[in-house]
């Protein structure tokens, strides 16, 4: 049996027997249904619009005789930009007409039916066109090649006298010219070069990429044609609103579908699952509307019992416990801290966050005898594609998953794929029908999975002069692993919520020389589900640990950028965004009167980050009047969005460190909405200068590694200000809050 | 009842306690309003009733009446509003999904004031928007009022309209 894998939900690797799909190059093909999807943006399309006997040149790029370049993407896009940013790295080695390309994506079940020639479609982890973009380059720069074989072969020359432009090849001994859209159908005949024979350009010499080019897929954003998952309209469709028990956990007792089932357009009570029921209708609205008007009884089991004071108090005792691992121990941290001349102790709380996407939960499912399809807003194709599957209870050849671009993902869009798998359990009781479910805001805000609460106790001893000689970390909190990947924590260890205090250098590296250092976790969990919220455990743990650095230079009496310096040696590039962050702020010149300035820097998703943030507080109010940032991401396909990008992480940044937190009341979320929950409004944001440093030796994320350095660079900042430490987030708590 | 969007006359039989957003949505069958929070508090479902902003989650479609309903599909025919133009131009919206509330709010603003003031802004933008675009949504009001040059914007993120393509 030839296997191949894909990601299932995370839970576990999805076997699929690929030999069952020989021949099944028709799988899904011309299936999708077009007229749901139907955009008026021709530059992009969310699924494939190519027919399976559809010349290509390779997989990633088709060029049709009237020129059209058609390039596939199959990463998921909910605004980060790698739908352009991809297309521009493929046309960059395609030498294509940057004016001529449109891009589509092929399903998920149409890559597996080619055994996964697209590889993998999550997108999640900042890492959308880091993992990709070696694969899609190369098969780029195979489709050029293959392109201008075929012109060599029609003219008889050598392809090396051949030169291209733009979509043109032109041969200059004799004169010739002629287009990709001429050879395409030729070149699909030509051998493919070994990849691995490929030499790419220098990233340094890109005229396509590296360059801010416009969004391919902006224009249907601005006047209300683009589809999203909610605006789904399907022949037949019906909408179904989902109540999960409240309390995380509980289980229905009963119902009575007598007092709902006669209302307007109501099509059927769904018992989901042991805590989830669901309400079917003609349209979203009423089935909302009768799933309020449901009477049902709760068992709300043992965590009815727990509230945030609890949580919180448990999270806080952990504090004097052993960890239950070091993830590093270097030295003698706690002996040195002993026996220092000078010590240094603060405990720091962060809350949980919800992600709160602008577009709530949903996913429509269709499902028959012998097949599922399901349309998904999702961060991993193959994930929600497995989940289908499994859930419908039909092998991956029966079903197909068309993804459609997010209203946001912030990472809940990804290992966990709830939302599908309710989408098909309900849909699974109306066969043949299609059934969109819809999460209402209040559900989706209750039934996250949350950013995980964490407390860390932050220890350091300091010599005469003031210079860290032994430091000792000791976070906890609860284990995102713990909710979302139970099988593959061994004894505890989950190393990943101490992301960003790693030795190891590639993903998140902490930045600092500590003659001692000691790192722990306590792992506390509690029956609130978490996940991975944009920039997962670098927001806490760079809080802590760069907070925690003023307070120490602080004691030393020393300027906080120079302190850090001295102990950033031997991390050039940490030093180097910290630096040009410094620089773009002019940190060796005064500040404006009343105002102060604060600094911080932190690595996560393989890239470096700095800000430097000035201040002035009036009362309890917090006026940001400068925040500066420098990215070294290695490489920058489009500086124009990794600037939105950084737009973007300050904004959730600042408003989880002001105003958002949620809070657990009698086992239930007690935030549920936008009034209890607020993010931040455009008033309150501060405007954002980015310095991009790329070192070109590297390949790091974009879309996550800012948001750390945010709330650390502005808290200090606020420090300065006020002439006291900042522990307690949100602000509020700190008795602050943001003009 | 009869209700008047985008020029069009509907009959509809609904409730009429069905809220505004949701007739626009499930029964006319305009998709472009959206969704977000049900009271009022994101502004993603905003629509213009006999012109001014509203929004349409918490209105009940029976306090319509004859007043006119104006959805995004319809601020202008080709996205040449100079507002849809200044984010076409700014790539104001990353995923996009609150802007139609965006738009709607911004256009709305221009028209009562045509050169608005950062306050002007501060004070007329309380749409939400979980991407973080408010930034770009400053700029793009400043550009669509004539009050800032689009080549002046775009350089301060150095980029040209040659650069960006």
């Amino acid at each position: 049996m030839k296997t191949t894998q894909i990601e299932n939900a995370g839970r576990r690797r999805f076997i699929i027997d690929t030999s069952v799909l020989g021949g099944g190059l028709m799988l899904g093909l011309g299936s999708v249904p077009m007229d749901a999807l139907a955009q008026k943006n021709p530059a992009y399309n969310q699924n494939s619009i190519m027919n399976a006997t559809d010349p290509e040149v390779n997989a990633w790029v088709n060029i049709k005789p009237d020129e059209t370049v058609i390039i596939r993407f199959v990463r998921s896009e909910m605004g980060q930009g790698t739908r352009t940013g991809l297309a521009q790295l493929v046309a960059e080695e395609l030498e294509c007409d940057w004016k001529k390309v449109i891009t589509e994506s092929p399903t998920p079940g149409q890559s597996v039916a080619r055994k996964r020639v697209w590889g993998e479609m999550g997108t999640f982890g900042s890492r959308g066109i880091r993992i990709s973009e070696d694969y899609v380059r190369r098969g780029a720069a195979a489709a050029r090649m293959m392109l201008m074989q075929a012109a060599a072969n029609e003219w008889n020359v050598p392809v090396s006298e051949l030169t291209v432009n733009k979509g043109v090849i032109s041969h200059a001994k004799s004169g010739k010219k002629t287009t990709y859209g001429k050879v395409s159908e030729a070149a699909a005949k030509v051998t493919p070069p070994d990849p691995k024979s490929i030499t790419l350009k220098d990233p340094r010499t890109w005229k396509v990429a590296g360059k801010p080019l416009s969004r391919i897929d902006t224009s249907d954003k601005v006047n209300g044609t683009k589809v999203y998952g909610v605006d789904l309209q399907l022949p037949g469709m019906l909408c179904a609103a989902v109540k999960a028990c409240p309390v995380f956990g509980g289980k229905i007792v009963s119902y009575d579908e007598s007092k709902v089932k006669n209302l307007r357009g109501v099509k059927g009570v769904v018992k989901v699952n042991d805590g989830t029921v669901a309400v079917v209708a003609d349209t979203w609205w009423r089935a909302k509307t009768a799933l309020e008007a449901l009477p049902i009884v709760w068992d709300e089991g043992k965590g009815a019992g727990v509230s945030s004071k609890d949580i919180d108090q448990m999270m806080l005792n952990s504090l004097n416990e052993t960890g239950d691992f070091a993830l590093r121990k270097e030295g003698d941290a706690l002996g040195t801290i002993q026996n220092a001349p000078k010590k240094m102790e603060a405990v720091y709380f962060t809350p949980y966050q919800a992600h709160a996407t602008m577009e709530p939960m949903n996913a429509t499912v269709r499902i028959t005898a012998d097949r599922a399809e399901a349309w998904v807003p999702t961060q991993t194709g193959e994930g929600s594609f497995a989940a289908l599957s499994e859930t419908a209870g039909l092998p991956l050849e029966k079903c197909e998953l068309y993804k459609l671009d997010a209203g946001t993902g912030l990472g809940r869009r990804a290992a966990a794929q709830d939302f599908v798998r309710t989408a098909t359990l309900i849909a699974k009781q109306f066969p043949g029908v299609p059934v969109k479910m819809m999460w209402s805001r209040e559900e989706d805000m209750t039934h996250d999975f949350y950013h995980p609460l964490a407390v860390a106790k932050m220890s350091a001893g300091m010599d005469a002069n003031g210079n860290i000689t032994g430091m000792h970390i000791k976070v906890a909190g609860p284990s995102i692993r713990a909710t979302l990947f139970p099988m593959a924590l061994k004894d505890n260890k989950d190393v990943f919520q101490m992301q960003g205090l790693y030795a190891e250098p590639d993903d998140a590296q902490m930045g600092y020389s500590f003659p001692n250092l000691l790192t722990e976790y306590v792992m506390k969990n509690t029956h609130v589900p978490v996940g991975h919220w944009r920039g997962v455990n670098t927001n806490q743990n760079a809080i802590f640990l760069e907070c925690f650095i003023d307070e120490c230079a602080k004691a030393a009496g020393k300027d906080p950028l120079a302190y850090r310096q001295a102990m950033m040696q031997k991390f050039p590039k940490h030093l180097g965004v910290l630096n040009a962050a410094a620089k773009k702020a002019n940190w060796d010149k005064p500040t404006p009167v009343g105002s102060h300035r604060g600094i911080a820097q932190f690595m996560g998703y393989g890239s470096y980050s700095a800000c430097v943030a000035e201040v002035s507080v009036k009362g309890n109010i917090v006026h940001i009047n400068r925040l500066v940032f420098a990215l070294n991401s290695g490489h920058v396909v489009n500086p124009w969005l990794v600037k939105e990008q950084i737009e973007g992480s300050v904004v959730m940044a600042l408003g989880a460190i002001f105003n958002q937190e949620i809070l657990i009341e009698n086992g239930r979320v007690k935030q549920t909405n936008f009034d209890s929950y607020a993010p931040l409004r455009l008033a309150s944001v501060p405007k954002v200068e980015s310095v991009l440093v790329p070192s070109y030796d590297f390949w790091g994320g974009v879309g996550e590694p800012t948001i750390c350095v945010v709330g650390p660079a502005v808290v200090n900042a606020i420090s300065k200000a006020l002439g006291r430490p900042i522990r307690n987030f949100p602000l509020h708590k700190e008795n602050l809050s943001l003009a | 009842m009869q209700i008047t969007v985008n020029n069009q006359v509907h009959n509809i039989d609904v409730e009429p306690n069905m809220p505004l957003l949701w007739a626009i949505r499930e029964i006319i069958g305009l998709t472009g309003t959206k969704y977000g929070c049900g009271i009022a508090q994101c502004g993603a479902c905003t629509v213009y009733m006999n012109g001014e902003p509203v929004r349409s989650c918490s209105i009940p479609v029976s306090a319509v009446g004859s007043m006119k309903i104006t959805t995004i599909e319809a601020l202008s025919p080709d996205n040449t509003h100079p507002v849809q133009k200044a984010w076409i131009a700014l790539d104001v919206p990353q995923c996009g999904y609150c802007q139609s509330g965006q738009v709607m709010a911004a256009a709305a603003l221009l028209k009562r004031i045509p050169k608005p003031t950062d306050a002007d802004i501060d004070n007329a933008m309380s749409n939400i928007c979980r991407c973080g675009t408010y930034q770009k949504i400053r700029d793009g009001i400043h550009v669509a009022s004539g009050q800032k040059k689009l080549a002046d914007v775009l350089a301060q993120y150095e980029a040209s309209p040659q650069t960006r393509g």
